[in-house]
């Protein structure tokens, strides 16, 4: 049995990368919205699953590499929530999630499944992965400018610290 | 192991993870401490090949650090990709490197001497066999006799290998070493422990 982690070669397929981009989305949004944006759909249009896995925490190792390059290293471990569940047309869906959020795992894994299905993929890209996507980059917008206007400019402290 | 796991077949496993899987390791436990007492085990879904019984322990006590062995005829793709999707664990085609035999055709199983054996020093680290009979009685009767069990209990499992009860003789002779047997039916389970030996004929 190898435990060793294998990078994959080259660029992923397509819909593999689509699939990666969305999961990403769920597995990242907040908790409130995620469960916000599902609440307001109807229960009547929702699919209905079975778990094939319940979900269940757990940790995991988070590993690292210095700069990308370096040597692997063991970062921390982090709380895991999964999930998987199975539509009636056997489409299956799956969540990891970071934290203990049971619902948000059920959900973000019962969205997957919707976006793999041709009946349900529009009404889960409109109303729950478009929206979250847009949050999640107007979130990390606005952390971006906050940041850039704490910048310090090393060059003016040197400066001043010259002049006193 | 690359190839890609299907889920869309793929039985659910517990459906309260954490509960169910206790209160199967309690059955389990008292089936050995307790040898000759019939234990009945709760699982709803599980995938064709296997049995209720089966499908408990395995969701139970496999994990990643235990090797699987499973009766050649029985190999199919369903209980394989179950195994692989709910307990994660690795399948092995080699009986001696198995911590645990999921037996469902008993007949196509190796004799018990091929299974891991343990060692002196670990002992633990032998195979524990599960077979699936026919009934748990019903068939030809078995006196044992030893730890767990208050002089003697009378067994009468129904579709064990005819050969079983002499390598289980051999397995007793050698003891610290030697394998542990599950026997399942449906939902039931009977647990051979290896230090339940079979009372002499004579």
């Amino acid at each position: 049995m190898s435990n060793k982690f294998v990078e994959p070669e080259g660029q992923l397929p397509d819909h593999i990368a689509a699939r990666q981009a969305w999961m990403a989305v769920l597995a990242e949004a907040p908790s409130e919205k995620l469960k916000s944006a599902w609440n307001a759909i109807n229960d009547a249009d929702k699919p209905d699953v079975e778990h094939l896995r319940t979900p269940e925490r757990g940790l995991v190792m988070v590993r690292g590499r210095a700069a990308g390059i370096g040597e692997r290293f063991n970062l921390g471990e982090m709380t895991v929530t999964r999930s998987a569940v199975r539509m009636a047309d056997g489409t299956t869906g799956v969540a990891y999630i970071g934290g203990r959020d049971p619902d948000h795992a059920v959900i973000a894994a019962t969205v997957d499944a919707m976006m793999q299905s041709e009946t349900y993929k529009s009404l889960a890209e409109d109303l729950i992965v478009h929206p979250l996507q847009a949050n999640l980059e107007a979130a990390k917008k606005e952390a971006a400018q906050k940041t850039a206007a704490t910048k310090v400019n090393f060059f003016t402290m040197v400066r001043t610290r010259d002049g006193k | 192991m690359t190839t890609i796991l299907s889920l869309s077949d793929v039985k659910p496993g517990f459906p309260n993870p954490v509960l169910d899987s206790q209160s199967t390791f309690r059955q389990v436990l008292d089936s050995l401490c307790r040898p000759g007492s019939i234990r009945t085990l709760q699982l709803d879904d599980y995938p064709d090949g296997l049995n209720q019984a089966m499908g408990a322990i395995a969701l139970t006590l496999f994990d990643y650090d235990t090797p699987i062995w499973i009766s050649d005829g029985e190999m199919n793709d369903a209980i394989a990709q179950w195994l692989r999707f709910h307990c994660s664990c690795p399948i092995t085609p080699k009986p001696e490197e198995a911590a645990f035999a999921l037996c469902p055709s008993p007949n196509l199983a190796p004799s018990l001497s091929s299974f891991a054996q343990g060692d002196t020093k670990y002992p633990d680290r032998s195979t524990t066999i599960i077979y699936e009979v026919e009934q748990l009685t019903g068939g030809d009767p078995v006196t044992l006799h030893g730890p767990g069990i208050e002089e003697t209990v009378t067994i009468s499992p129904k579709g064990l290998p005819a050969a079983f009860w002499s390598e289980w003789d051999e397995n007793a002779g050698q003891f610290q070493l030697g394998v542990d047997v599950l026997l399942t039916a449906g939902d039931q389970l009977l647990g051979l422990p290896r230090t339940s030996r079979r009372v002499s004929q004579s």
